[in-house]
């Protein structure tokens, strides 16, 4: 009985801990890394990217987000949607196809794979002739033509993935249907495109590599005109009403053929090298599109003069007079154009354009074409992500204002609603307001909005202007001059290069209460900023704080301080620094923590700490920690070893952008550099590695980096004696010492005259010696103290001075709570002993029940080097839940994991997106949305769509049908087609169970 | 104990000369061979002809082999008497300050004059090659043993060893491999964690119990397998201060029954499959020094091991006296930036570049209390065994 009772009282927490969490990884935040293809549905007014790690994701309206991962590893060359269908086709690098769709379940959408094809040649044929090169999703929505390197034209039956092999268009035959002199003995090469004759579903224009053009008949099944273009083919694009056919070529030309006219040869009317003269390079893409009066709208990409601007990315738009070419900042993956109208067949409103970093809209509508702001797929890394900081529920006030010093800076953005507006967004309104700042290498913090799905920016703080540097503020050589050739415009923020890397930020603590702001960066420096409403002029002053205290000894092998400005500058409305430390020697700022209310900033290097009263601006306390063995901390910065791996691998990846995008195909070659580009990481990953064997030996005092400061803290606790409580200070360094420090304030009235002072009171030497990650005070009842000014928003309780505090201290090996004021250790949690991990990030989470409202615990909330997160029990330090959540080999993803205080973190996926996770099981921020399949035809005025109706009923009754019959299903069905809106609603119901009806 | 052990050549002679030193001075005086007395009447006599009545001494004599054994009761001073060949040369310490290290026996392969020497030398704790040395039964300890012999399978070996808190290092490497399991599916190849060297010196080394390829299974009761080597290396080294490791020694031959040789070893146990302790190379038969090396710890839980060794934290309060977090055995430090503290022990420590900065206060002081605080437990433990 006894066993069974404990079984119970076992089962009853188990409940309680399945109330409190569950993890979950809810959304990506961000930019795709490495993206390799984009599409565009008109009629579900979906997004849909693919990256070259395999990943698809699709973007609605805000908020409206799809995620899906192929099994296989290998890069996603092309995307299509199937028209007027909530499916989408993938081609990956590995020559398979995969078929993907929305599928509503419990009111919600979610992407599912629901097929996948490759492509099978006859028996001994070369690879190549099964090489998928060019897809058309034809306009039947149920048929696709994989065009292939070998020259073929293969038919297909989606979604079931069933070759039609007679409809097939095999090289052979339309060799044969050109005239000798332009068949010639030459290959046609490759398929290059394929369209579609907008107004005739029946013609599909195959365009081959080297330059012929052939409008096909499918009913016919022959050749009934060819476009005999003679330079190597990049793009093809038949214009909207079937007149006429644009390609574009490698030598940067581009042509118009007339095609409706009888005759089986087009007339070429018009031939132009937009950037002529000298040689250019090619236009991968052309697009013209109408517009109701007027001049139609023509969109190139590429087509540069290759001598003079063949390193530029741009996109030129031409229309009437207006020529602009937009230089971007990154290779140009491909671009579309949204347009008006109810069937969205209006005029052009706006061109979107996805690069390899970044996803740019121009609103084509507004004076100067301006750039709309991304609600979505933002570029986190326009600068390099250093470091991120994350504050959950900010006051309304606090939010206005960040919000409105931020309206101010994107005054250039276009004030037009975000034109992709795809799916309903079913998520709830975020519960609260949270904001994400990340800091970068160049010296900005970044506000994002982080309470709901979409990370929105809010707001970019740049710390640069406090300082001197080498850039001139206005050296933009790309300022447009008058009569420019070409009429470049830069677009896009996407700008990875730093002008001082001392900028960087390293840390950064904001009090949400009081608008109070610190920044610590690479050399040294601390910023303290306030909020401002009003643009000021001031200077900032400067305090240098000397971490060595006179050690001797010592060498700085490192950079320089940074030099201040010493005229007043101008800072805009929005954070304004009123107050600098310098740490002398100008080491990276290691641990930063502000306190509001005592109005104190301390910080912390590798070479000690220091206290610094921000009101007076002095110095208050200057501790130096380090050993004098330890002969790295002594000479330079942290990241020099580093920095010789990461300017390595930039010149890498610079190398690899170079010869990218030469050719068309710049997938399959970018696929291969990168490939080895990859193995050549690995191969230095390995070295790095060896040798492969593990010394064991204790910790010992001599180790590297001892004195490095990893965490501060304020606590207002028993520190001597356990009838008063004092403000403390608590430092803990890497080599397992937390040194405490008993602050003296002044009375409120004499607070701006009389000085601070800070007493030590104690200090432990962890025997272990692990770094200290985490020091948190717990108050009588053992909960976390809460944070300043909390308790006097009435936002918290405030702590329990009856009962006795304790201490946690979290090493990276142990969990450890202390007694306080007389610090003798009460119990402890060995995690490294037991299973070989150790602390990486560790956060104090509030847990609401999932169950009841008022039921919730706190908790460590705990990433480990393995990837793992547990949540450890408070004030019990108990391990409570575990799960695996970062691969341990990514180590980038583990150092910049951020905690929420609800149980949710981030950390980064790729240097361009944080994924987004919860452990709490009443805490889910996650994607919730709805997309309904298209009800109408596109249009009755164009008449391209073929009634579904036919097909559905072969479908369902030809299981059993050679593959003769049915073709002639379908080519009866193309020739009879008869738009009924019925039919189309019949067959939009059966959406559903489409998958399963193919005769198979 | 063996008396026919060696006859000596003057065993007619009735008297034993007796030649005692006590510090720079010596006695001379003559026992009855044959009515030999009590030990506690040898004690009194030996403070009386050195004249130093109140003082607490340790006995000790040189033997036939030169190895310097204690007289400290009945048997082993009638022992002394009876191989006294013809001299026997006692050595006098004063208890408080002696030279534990300077008692053991050493073989006939080492020269004679080695303990001897060690001994009037006063000897470098810190040489490098120390002779094998023995203490006092009583000052035993541990650096290492074999535990579960009989719940482990015979192919397997938990070896447990002590730190205590020295400076000696752990003392080896490890690092990945493969080894063969056999499973329901036939043999498997999986990848293992191996030895892979061991530190000429160390405390792995020294204890003969672990070699290079032994295939390692467990760390303190947890199983090593699907961990990577950075994971095992780091449990290894946050248990360093108590390592319990499980392995398979690649070497299997030493794991059969030890006979004979091992005469004190399998005397502790009587199972087949012990293959010895720390001190299974005691091989010299007859010695006077009776060593119960009872170190074979049965059926190990790893909870027992939840040491507390590792709970020493220091913490430094601010009024300047030394405290100890409770549960710490002799903890003490100062606080740094009161220089009050005088480390009271003849520490060979390099503190001379700290103690300049003492001033200074910082970690540089309380890395001084913490290696005085080593160096201390060390002397007032004995010595350490190491075989």
């Amino acid at each position: 009985m006894k066993r069974f009772r404990r079984h119970g009282q076992e089962s009853h927490r188990d409940r309680i801990k399945q109330e409190l969490y569950g993890f979950n990884k809810t959304v990506e935040h961000g930019f795709p890394h490495q993206p390799s293809a984009l599409v565009f549905s008109p009629s579900l007014q979906l997004l849909a990217i693919g990256t070259r790690s395999g990943a698809i994701k699709l973007y609605g309206a805000p908020g409206v987000e799809f995620m899906g991962l192929h099994d296989e590893n290998a890069a996603v060359t092309q995307v299509h949607f199937l028209p007027q269908q909530v499916d989408l086709v993938t081609l990956l690098d590995d020559n398979s196809l995969h078929m993907w769709t929305l599928r509503a379940h419990q009111g919600v959408s979610e992407l599912l794979e629901i097929g996948r094809f490759t492509l099978t040649g006859p028996p001994g044929a070369p690879p190549s002739v099964t090489r998928v090169t060019a897809v058309l999703t034809h306009s039947s929505g149920d048929l696709l033509f994989l065009g292939t390197e070998g020259g073929h034209v293969f038919v297909v039956e989606v979604p079931g993935f069933r070759e039609l092999e007679e409809s097939n268009i095999s090289l052979e035959n339309v060799t044969n249907s050109l005239p000798e002199d332009y068949g010639g003995r030459r290959s046609l090469e490759h398929v290059e495109s394929l369209q579609e004759n907008p107004v005739n579903p029946r013609q599909v224009l195959i365009g081959y590599g080297r330059g012929i053009m052939v409008i096909w008949d499918l009913e016919r099944q022959s050749a009934i005109k060819h476009i005999p273009a003679t330079q190597q083919l990049e793009s093809v694009w038949w214009t909207e009403d079937g007149d006429h056919v644009l390609s574009s070529h490698s030598d940067g030309s581009y042509c118009r053929w007339m095609v409706a006219g009888e005759g089986t040869q087009s007339e070429q009317e018009k031939s132009e090298v937009p950037y002529g003269h000298f040689p250019c390079k090619a236009i991968s893409k052309i697009i013209q599109l109408p517009t109701e009066q007027g001049p139609p709208f023509l969109f190139l990409s590429g087509g540069m003069p290759r001598a003079s601007y063949g390193d530029r990315h741009c996109i030129s738009v031409i229309h009437s007079k207006t020529h602009v070419a937009l230089d971007f900042t990154s290779r140009i993956i491909d671009f579309f154009v949204i347009r008006d109208g109810p069937d969205y067949t209006g005029d052009p409103s706006a061109l979107v354009v996805l690069v390899e970093e970044e996803l740019v809209v121009i609103d084509l509508q507004t004076e100067g074409w301006p750039v709309i702001q991304t609600p979505y797929l933002v570029p986190l890394h326009c600068s390099a992500i250093t470091c991120s900081h994350h504050v959950s529920a900010i006051p309304l006030k606090l939010w206005e204002k960040v919000l409105s010093a931020g309206a101010l800076q994107n005054t250039h953005y276009s004030k037009k609603p975000w034109p992709i507006t795809g799916g309903q967004n079913l998520s709830p309104d975020a519960p609260q307001r949270d904001l994400l700042l990340t800091g970068h290498e160049d010296g900005t913090v970044r506000f994002w909005d982080a309470s709901g799905v979409c990370l929105y920016p809010m707001y970019k703080l740049s710390t640069a202007g406090v300082f001197l540097t080498d850039a001139e503020p206005n050296d933009n050589m790309n300022q447009c001059t008058e009569g420019e050739w070409p009429p470049f415009r830069k677009v896009g923020c996407f700008d990875p290069y730093s002008d001082d890397p001392r900028l960087g930020v390293q840390k950064i603590h904001l009090c949400k209460y009081s608008g109070y702001l610190t920044v610590a960066g690479t050399a040294g420096q601390i910023l303290v900023l306030e909020l401002n409403d009003e643009a000021a002029e001031q200077t900032v002053e400067a305090t240098v704080a000397d971490l060595l205290q006179g050690q001797e000894g010592f060498r700085w092998k490192g950079h320089t301080r940074l030099e201040v400005k010493e005229e007043p500058v101008m800072f805009p409305p929005g954070f304004q620094p009123f107050a600098l430390v310098q740490c002398q020697p100008p080491a990276v700022v290691t641990a930063l923590t502000l306190h509001s209310d005592w109005k104190l900033v301390t910080f912390g290097t590798s070479h000690g700490f220091g206290l610094y009263d921000y009101q007076q601006k002095s110095n208050v306390l200057v501790r130096c920690t380090l050993n004098p063995s330890d002969q790295l901390a002594m000479e330079g910065p942290l990241s020099r070893v580093k920095s010789i791996k990461k300017s390595l691998r930039q010149s890498f990846r610079r190398i690899r952008r170079s010869r990218v995008s030469l050719r068309k195909h710049h997938v399959n070659n970018a696929a291969k550099v990168q490939e080895a580009n990859a193995r050549l990481e690995a191969e230095l990953a390995e070295m790095e590695l060896a040798p492969v064997q593990r010394k064991i030996a204790a910790r010992s005092s001599d180790d590297s980096f001892t004195g490095l400061v990893r965490m501060l803290y304020f606590a207002d606790t028993f520190l001597s004696d356990s009838s008063h409580h004092t403000p403390s200070l608590w430092a803990g360094t890497n080599g397992g010492s937390v040194f405490a420090y008993q602050l003296r304030l002044p009375p409120v009235e004499r607070r701006a005259e009389d000085p601070v002072t800070a007493h030590p009171a104690k200090e432990i030497q962890l025997m272990h010696r692990a770094p200290v990650v985490g020091i948190v005070v717990l108050d009588g009842l053992g909960s976390p103290l809460p944070e300043p000014l909390e308790v006097a928003h009435d936002l918290a309780r405030s702590a329990d001075m009856q009962g006795c505090h304790q201490l946690l201290v979290i090493s990276e090996e142990q969990f450890k709570v202390f007694t306080l004021p007389k610090v003798s250790a009460k119990m402890k949690l060995k995690l490294t002993a037991i299973d070989g991990s150790r602390v990486r990030r560790v956060g104090v989470a509030w847990f609401g029940s999932s169950r009841s409202e008022d039921y919730g615990e706190s908790g460590l909330t705990v990433l480990t080097n393995q990837g793992d997160l547990h949540v450890v029990s408070l004030p019990g330090v108990k391990l409570q839940v575990q799960y695996p959540c970062i691969r341990r080999e990514d180590v980038s993803g583990i150092a910049s994991c951020v905690f929420t205080k609800h149980g949710q973190g981030f950390y980064l996926i790729s240097p361009s997106e944080f994924e987004r996770f919860s452990l709490s099981a009443r805490c889910v921020v996650e994607p919730r949305s709805l997309v309904e399949v298209p009800s109408q035809t596109p249009s009755t005025t164009l008449p391209r769509a073929q009634p579904d109706g036919p097909s559905v009923e072969h479908r369902n009754s030809t299981r059993d049908t050679d593959d003769v019959a049915v073709l002639q299903e379908i080519q009866k069905s193309l020739e009879g087609y008869q738009p009924t809106f019925l039919e189309n609603n019949v067959k939009s119901a059966l959406a559903g169970g489409k998958v399963l009806t193919n005769g198979d | 104990m063996n008396k026919n052990h060696r006859v000596p050549s003057n065993r007619t002679l009735g008297a034993v000369e007796v030649k005692s030193k006590f510090g720079a001075e010596f006695r001379r005086f003559s026992l009855d061979r044959f009515k030999p007395g009590r030990f506690d009447e040898f004690y009194r006599l030996l403070q009386h002809m050195h004249r130093i009545p109140n003082v607490d001494l340790l006995v000790g004599y040189a033997d036939v082999h030169g190895d310097l054994l204690p007289i400290n009761n009945d048997d082993n001073y009638r022992k002394a008497i009876s191989v006294a060949d013809p001299v026997l040369r006692l050595f006098l310490q004063r208890k408080e300050e002696a030279d534990y290290s300077a008692f053991g026996l050493d073989s006939l392969t080492r020269p004679k004059k080695t303990v001897l020497a060690a001994m009037l030398l006063r000897p470098d704790a810190n040489r490098k090659k120390p002779p094998v040395i023995i203490s006092l039964p009583r000052d035993f300890r541990p650096v290492s043993s074999i535990i579960d012999v009989d719940i482990l399978p015979e192919t397997h070996r938990r070896v447990r060893l002590y730190k205590h808190g020295q400076e000696k290092p752990l003392g080896f490497y490890i690092r990945d491999g493969s080894s063969v399991r056999v499973t329901p599916q036939g043999l498997e190849k999986v990848p293992g964690i191996f030895i892979s060297r061991m530190v000429p010196g160390g405390l792995a080394e020294g204890t003969g119990l672990l070699a290079v390829n032994d295939e390692v299974l467990e760390v303190n009761g947890i199983e090593v397998q699907a961990k990577s080597l950075d994971q095992v290396t780091d449990m290894m080294i946050a248990n360093s201060h108590n390592l319990i490791v499980t392995v398979k020694p690649a070497n299997q031959r030493n794991n059969i029954v030890r006979s004979g040789g091992g005469g004190a070893a399998s005397r502790s146990s009587g199972h087949s499959s012990d293959s010895g302790t720390s001190f299974y190379g005691y091989s010299s038969p007859g010695t006077a020094v009776a060593t119960t090396p009872a170190h074979i710890i049965q059926n190990f839980h790893p909870e027992e091991l939840e040491s507390d060794e590792d709970d020493e934290d220091l913490v430094v309060e601010v009024d300047g006296e030394a405290v100890p977090i409770p549960r710490a055995s002799s903890a003490s430090c100062t606080i740094p930036f009161i220089p009050r503290y005088v480390p009271h022990l003849d520490l060979r420590t390099t503190n001379e570049a700290l103690a300049s900065r003492n001033n200074a206060g910082s970690l540089g002081t309380l890395s001084t209390a913490d290696r005085s605080l080593e160096g201390r437990s060390l002397e007032e433990d004995g010595t350490v065994i190491t075989l």
